[in-house]
């Protein structure tokens, strides 16, 4: 049944009943011993605090900056990102595709939540709606409006359905005025939307604006 | 089965309202970054794979499925499948299923599990062919979206032999040649639509070939 997603934060409040079913759950599997609660700990901490966007943009800069690694990623981005450590859950059978002048990807899953986990971390809430799912693939553009992202009509937008075990990245284009950047200072303008590619990457002038 | 989950092209659904970026947290409330553990670590026991998880979370009434959210169909599923598999009955016997510790689970998700699966047998399709993306209103797991079913593309990627969704949804581990598929805007959506295109990855059994001439 529907519940209530009120954001309320009140500790005063009793607990909801979705929290109580949740609580019943994990007491009952580690009392049946179903489950470890070291483990529980681990699974969180990795994908709260280690693994996320920040790979991502790490191996967007080392495209932008390096034309070998690119090349070995566009040929196979799953041994590419290996060599940088990135390997795992939901990162299995990576694929790179390259926004240009002529070309904008868009990267969703119609028929659930599939995303490179290993280079992004977990989906953020929008990417997992229904109104984003259901709209990627027959109204991009539009969507695309709803991040402040325009298009010149001459750009060919080209949707991917995550369907398969295939995980998508879009590597953005690099920002003119950058040429002098380091791989760092490049990786303050991959936000994880350009890499889903709701977004372009950030403006030279706003990543000043981040760092200073 | 085209059940709530199925929701390329469908309309009514609103705007995406995304949250800025830099304020979004990974997890919301307490409740969800548990019911994530769980979920993980449930699937970690080995009871289950990865299309029966999916298909224990489309099977719910679409009502449900569209009305939940996210983790609310993750404890939805994660439930359904622990109820089905017996791992809670009163005296179950555990025998080998192995409870990952937390270095165990550490190893599992940075392995990560490919499926792609060993076949001699070649592609049946080639790099520009054209195919259709057979209608089918089967009642179990696919990962044929019914917004593409009917609708012809050209091959445009082989990605090799992959596990079948709609088999292993069934337990049974078998293989099939895997393909990225182009299809246009206006094939999907009429002659109205934006001009774009969408790629989605079909396996084998999903298609037929066309004539393209």
């Amino acid at each position: 049944m529907p519940h209530d997603h009120s954001r309320d934060h009140d500790h005063t409040e009793p607990p909801s009943d979705l929290t109580l079913r949740v609580k019943a759950l994990e007491s009952l599997l580690l009392e049946k011993g179903l489950v470890n609660a070291d483990a529980l700990n681990t699974i969180i901490d990795t994908y709260e605090h280690k693994v996320g966007p920040r790979n991502g943009t790490q191996v967007v800069a080392k495209a932008w900056s390096d034309p070998q690694f690119k090349q070995a990623l566009m040929h196979d981005a799953t041994a590419a990102v290996l060599e940088l450590g990135y390997g795992g859950r939901q990162g299995e059978h990576l694929h790179v595709v390259e926004n240009t002048d002529a070309v904008h990807n868009l990267v969703v899953c119609t028929l659930c939540s599939c995303y490179p986990w290993t280079l992004l971390g977990l989906p953020p809430v929008w990417y997992k709606s229904a109104p984003y799912r259901s709209r990627a693939v027959s109204e991009p553009r539009s969507v695309l409006r709803e991040f402040g992202t325009e298009l010149d009509e001459t750009i060919k937008i080209r949707v991917w359905d995550s369907s398969s075990e295939m995980r998508y990245l879009v590597l953005p284009a690099r920002p003119a005025g950058t040429e002098d950047w380091s791989e760092e200072k490049l990786q303050q303008l991959v936000s994880r939307n350009s890499m889903i590619g709701v977004e372009l990457a950030r403006s030279p002038t706003s990543a000043e604006d981040l760092s200073s | 089965m085209n059940g709530g989950h199925d929701l390329g092209g469908k309309q009514g659904l609103g705007p995406i309202n995304p949250e800025p970026e830099a304020q979004e947290p990974v997890f919301h409330f307490e409740w969800e970054r548990r019911v994530f553990a769980l979920t993980m670590a449930a699937g970690m026991l080995g009871q289950w794979n990865i299309d029966q998880s999916r298909h224990a979370r489309e099977r719910q009434h679409p009502a449900d499925y569209l009305s939940n959210s996210y983790y609310e169909n993750w404890l939805q599923g994660t439930e359904t499948l622990l109820n089905e598999s017996g791992l809670l009955a009163a005296n179950v016997e555990l025998g080998n299923v192995r409870i990952p510790d937390s270095a165990d689970a550490e190893k599992l998700l940075a392995c990560g599990g490919p499926t792609t699966v060993d076949s001699d047998k070649p592609p049946a399709f080639n790099v520009g062919d054209g195919v259709r993306l057979i209608k089918s209103h089967k009642a179990g797991h696919t990962r044929a979206p019914s917004y593409a079913q009917g609708a012809v593309g050209e091959v445009v990627g082989q990605h090799g032999c992959h596990v079948y969704p709609d088999s292993n949804a069934l337990g049974e581990h078998v293989g099939e040649q895997l393909y990225s598929i182009r299809f246009s805007a206006q094939e999907l959506w009429g002659s109205d639509a934006e001009n774009f295109e969408v790629l989605i990855d079909l396996w084998e059994p999903y298609l037929e070939q066309v004539s393209t001439a």
